[in-house]
């Protein structure tokens, strides 16, 4: 597929979107939403991709909405920034949260404002050691938005969360790391190859096994205990229905590698 | 006694409940006249089947059922509509008189939303979303949609949906009332199939009379709604399965029900 903002391709499995705006540091503008759209509707609907890998052209993964698309001179009516979230990156966090696979994001560079709440939309993110997250919407009056105040307080604590997004520093790789912000921090060099390999194991697992973990783990965080044990169950129904459950018991039993089919 | 239908299947009955599956896929399940017609008469036939004792009514994965057919609608006029027969078919399907549950996965729109509503319980899958959008066509539901809707939600929540024409989701129809329970979509089915079977596994006669006196509520006021009540309650004094369930409960042994 042929875009002007991204790239988009698919190999053994993997879906491979790259942001490719370089010269404006991948920052999101109204034609990307469209093609972001375009793609994720294919990731959603070809069975053959069972791992989509997120990354960006140049030097920076993305700095967030392209504010030359949005620029307000004084005498201008406010603008209605409900809107562009509702239309745009409410439907992107939205969709990439909802793949039914897994999703790795590869930040290659500086991920900030939008750039950095779509990094950790993914359920795997890797960083290469020079990047870094940066939530900048306090520094022009806006607040983090495309599910950053909602995923920062669950992946490093409130505290952390209200220091991160008050304060709009500069947060590197190596400490979002350590904070539990991201799964893992690796050289520069080898960001691409680390998270391209990662990318196609995935896309042999059971796909559709870890589509159901991913969705025990994301309603976890508005169950109580005893509601998340009920839906555990229930996908477990689920799981032990797939091809995939037969294929792993019987591999295991037979001591043989197991050939996942992702159904 | 298999009768073919064109808009719903039956599946074969399992454990006394019967699955009734809305069958106009290309369509989304768009009530048509036929369709509306094909499950009131499906559901007289099985209200005098002594094997079914309970129906489960689910639509697709994606779409449970998206409204009227408009088609059909746009033939009519006003006196076109004075004299339709639909009114009568919606109260075939209301006067079901055997527990009737709708597992609803998608959308529930507009007559959608009117038929999961003729349930007397309704399961629904996350994924479920409910509406009347019928005000955006410049008309208003007409299949109950302003009278059962408000009193399963309540008046704020109703008017919205129905002024509004915005849908709401699984989670806010349950939290207001409006369905019974939430599951994942692929156990929707499975979750109202087993409801059913447990309430088909019940005193029959008991059953029956729950149902009719729990809608009567809808119809009478407080005081004609607990004589009625009552009237039921005395009734059931005289089945044999009443009896069965009180001595059955003292001597501590399973009850033999016998529908009588």
């Amino acid at each position: 597929m042929i875009f002007n903002t991204i790239e988009f391709n698919i190999d053994a499995g993997v879906a491979l979107l790259t942001l490719n705006r370089p010269e404006k540091f991948n920052s999101f503008n109204t034609e990307m939403h469209q093609e972001l759209r375009t793609v994720l509707k294919e990731v959603r609907s070809n069975d053959d991709i069972r791992c989509l890998l997120i990354t960006g052209k140049g030097r920076a993964f993305c700095a967030g909405q392209d504010l030359g698309d949005r620029s307000v001179t004084v005498g201008d009516e406010a603008p209605d920034l409900g809107e562009s979230v509702e239309k745009n990156y409410n439907p992107l966090i939205r969709a990439i949260t909802a793949l039914e696979l897994p999703v790795i994001c590869a930040v290659n560079g500086v991920a900030a404002g939008a750039g950095s709440s779509f990094a950790l939309a993914a359920d795997i993110v890797l960083a290469a050691r020079s990047a870094s997250f940066i939530q900048s919407f306090c520094k022009i009056g806006v607040i983090p938005d495309s599910g950053s105040t909602w995923a920062l307080p669950r992946l490093v604590g409130m505290a952390r969360a209200k220091g991160l997004a008050l304060l709009g520093d500069k947060l590197a790789a190596e400490q979002a790391e350590a904070w539990g912000l991201i799964w893992q921090c690796v050289d520069d060099d080898k960001l691409a190859e680390t998270s391209l390999a990662l990318a196609k194991q995935l896309a042999t697992q059971p796909t559709k096994g870890l589509s159901l973990i991913k969705r025990a783990l994301k309603a976890s965080t508005a169950n109580s205990l005893d509601e998340q044990l009920e839906l555990e169950k229930e996908l477990m129904r689920i799981a032990g229905r797939t091809e995939d459950y037969r294929e792993g018991v019987a591999a295991f039993m037979e001591k043989r590698p197991a050939v996942f089919k992702g159904k | 006694m298999t009768q073919s239908y064109e808009t719903i299947i039956l599946e074969p009955p399992v454990a006394a409940v019967q699955l009734i599956r809305l069958n106009r896929p290309q369509a989304h399940n768009a009530l048509t006249s036929l369709l509306l017609t094909e499950l009131a008469t499906a559901l007289e036939a099985i209200a005098s089947n002594d094997d079914i004792a309970a129906v489960v009514l689910t639509g697709g994965d994606k779409v449970f059922a998206a409204g009227a057919d408009l088609k059909e609608m746009a033939a009519l006029d006003m006196v076109g509509v004075l004299n339709d027969t639909r009114p009568a078919i919606w109260r075939r399907i209301y006067q079901f008189p055997k527990p009737l549950i709708a597992a609803v996965n998608g959308y529930a729109l507009g007559g959608g939303c009117e038929l999961a509503m003729h349930a007397d319980i309704i399961i629904a899958g996350d994924n479920a979303q409910f509406g009347q959008p019928e005000i955006n066509l410049g008309m208003i539901p007409g299949a109950g949609g302003t009278q059962r809707l408000i009193r399963a939600v309540g008046k704020s929540l109703a008017m919205k949906m129905v002024l509004s024409g915005e849908f709401i989701s699984a989670l806010e129809a349950k939290q207001s009332g409006l369905v019974a329970e939430v599951t994942v979509p692929e156990m929707t089915i499975e979750r109202a199939m087993k409801l059913a079977q447990t309430i088909a596994q019940k005193p029959a006669l008991a059953v029956r009379q729950a149902k009719d006196v729990l809608l009567k509520a809808f119809e009478i006021d407080l005081e004609a709604g607990l004589q009625y009540e009552r009237k039921a309650f005395t009734i059931l004094a005289g089945s044999d399965d009443r009896n069965e369930g009180i001595n059955a409960f003292l001597e501590k042994r399973k009850p033999k029900y016998t529908g009588r």
